[in-house]
């Protein structure tokens, strides 16, 4: 019950503090909002980011070819080989008459030139279709693969992909990089804020010390209000998740550049988002009042 | 009974003043003493340590059982929870009313509601002024608002009253009606009241115990004292 007291005293100090230092509070909650929208902008690009990875690299498959003479002896025992690699995941047998005919289907011109092909003028080869289980040892398993006889190629996109990995990385490191820089900014204005909410409450502080008032009676207003603080400002960032997101998401049809890579659905992912920005927020303002507190409140 | 209990305490600031030299003292419960002295004889001083603004260099001070010298900064509320304290200056909040003030000291240790009220009112019908509960600080006379200070120093019926010229901005006729409610609360309650001063009129008139300082030094300790103007 005391606790419950003590509590609610400490919103009501805080929330009343918040008001009566209105402009300062609200500096440090326009900090805290652009901070926010700054960590779920950062967010929403790293976790589709991640999504989009997961996409590619699930999609990413091994072509093998097979020498121009390999006979269907050859294929088996190429297959049996194959199988015996661990990092293998799946095999699909591509025949050169399938891969022909779906050539042919594709484009008008291949289909003339190729419409009078007999089996044995083909230049085109046997193939298999080969996914791996960990991406990051597909070199490794390329190389295995290479060793098998018959085989002639081996083929993995290996340099569009690294490409592509390559600036998602970027995006979400200067993104991470940006994130904790502000998150900085908005940590020393909390603390400025709350110092002035101290030396403005000097008197009371001091005649609550006299009167026998503990120390975490003391602080807690002072952290309450940075968590308010942190509060107020997550509300901006939230409402811009919330409808930006499902509004970018209706306008490009959930999909960017291509079919290859989609966006998250809106939901639950908006409302994961709000939830951690509104963390965040709290968060940032406890740490930045915390300091403050310790700081210039001696007691 | 003693409620506090010195033993050769010495203060030294940093700056190297030294406030107070080895100082012995006893006090009884109920006890009203005066500390009396010339401006910079350690009066105050004195009652710092005793609330433990400062921290002696050495020596120890029990009171009510607590080891005031050795009390770490987390734990001094425990100790101002048995004091009541008044200043010269009054330190009122000036944005709170006279039963807001007085209030105030139960609310911030986390009182109940009802307990508030009832113990408010008593402190604030005690120093007679019932019919100024709603006024704030600058409606009132210096000698009111003192009162008011003493009403919110007494509000949780503490142990020990320590005043630190509690008259000393007040004139000869406010400061015996101040005096009168301090005799009384010492009277009726039962408190025990240390008030530094260095009001001759107010001291000669109460005969009560006397302590005079001089440069930090314990001169001399009447049961029934003057205030002895070559010394201080």
């Amino acid at each position: 019950m005391k606790l419950l007291r003590m509590l609610g005293r400490g919103i009501r100090d805080a929330s009343k503090s918040v008001i009566r230092n209105f402009s300062l509070s609200m500096a440090s909650i326009s900090c805290i909002s652009i901070t926010l929208m700054v960590v779920a902008l950062a967010l929403v690009v790293s976790l589709n980011v991640d999504n989009f990875t997961n996409m590619i690299e699930s999609d990413v498959t091994m072509v093998i070819f097979l020498e121009g003479n390999a006979t269907t002896e050859d294929v088996d025992k190429v297959s049996d080989e194959l199988e015996k690699i661990k990092n293998i995941e799946s095999i699909t047998f591509k025949s050169k008459k399938e891969q022909q005919e779906e050539m042919m289907k594709e484009d008008e011109v291949f289909e003339t030139i190729m419409s009078d092909w007999d089996e044995d003028e083909s230049s085109l080869r046997d193939s298999f279709l080969v996914k791996v289980v960990d991406l990051e040892k597909i070199e490794d398993t390329a190389k295995k693969v290479k060793k098998i006889d018959k085989i002639d190629n081996v083929n993995y996109g290996e340099e569009m992909v690294d490409r592509l990995l390559g600036a998602f990385d970027l995006v979400k490191k200067i993104t991470i990089a940006m994130v904790v820089t502000l998150i900085i900014v908005t940590i020393f204005l909390i603390i400025n804020t709350i110092k002035l909410t101290i030396f403005s409450r000097k008197r009371e502080i001091s005649i609550m010390r006299l009167v026998g008032a503990s120390n975490a009676t003391i602080k807690l207003p002072f952290v309450i209000e940075g968590m308010i603080i942190g509060a107020i400002g997550s509300v901006v960032p939230i409402l811009l998740v919330i409808y930006g997101y499902v509004a970018m998401y209706n306008h490009l049809g959930g999909i960017i550049f291509s079919n290859l890579i989609k966006l998250i659905t809106p939901e639950p992912f908006v409302y994961i988002i709000s939830l951690v920005v509104l963390i965040t927020g709290i968060i940032v303002g406890m740490l930045g009042s915390a300091r403050a507190v310790r700081k210039y409140l001696k007691v | 009974m003693e409620l506090i209990n010195i033993k050769s305490v010495n203060v030294r600031y940093k700056n190297g003043v030294n406030a107070i030299y080895d100082l012995s003292l006893k006090i009884k419960k109920g006890d009203f003493v005066f500390v009396i002295g010339g401006s910079g004889c350690g009066k105050s001083t004195f009652i710092k340590m005793l609330y433990r603004e400062i921290k002696p260099n050495s020596g120890e001070i029990i009171l009510g059982g607590l080891n005031v010298a050795k009390l770490r900064n987390s734990k001094v509320y425990k100790l101002r929870r048995k004091l009541g304290i008044v200043f010269q200056d009054y330190r009122l909040l000036p944005k709170l009313t006279v039963y807001e003030n007085v209030a105030f000291a139960l609310e911030v240790i986390g009182a109940k509601k009802s307990e508030i009220q009832v113990k408010t009112l008593k402190a604030i019908e005690l120093v007679g002024l019932k019919s100024k509960t709603r006024m704030y600080p600058d409606q009132l006379s210096g000698g009111e608002q003192q009162r008011v200070a003493i009403a919110r120093a007494i509000v949780n019926n503490p142990k020990l009253l320590l005043c630190d010229e509690p008259t000393g901005n007040l004139d000869p006729e406010k400061s015996m009606e101040i005096m009168k409610i301090l005799d009384n609360i010492n009277k009726t309650i039962g408190t025990t009241i240390i008030m530094a001063t260095h009001d001759k009129e107010i001291v000669n008139k109460m005969k009560k115990r006397v302590i005079v300082l001089k440069d930090g030094h314990l001169v001399k300790d009447y049961e029934k004292g003057k205030y002895d103007d070559e010394i201080a």
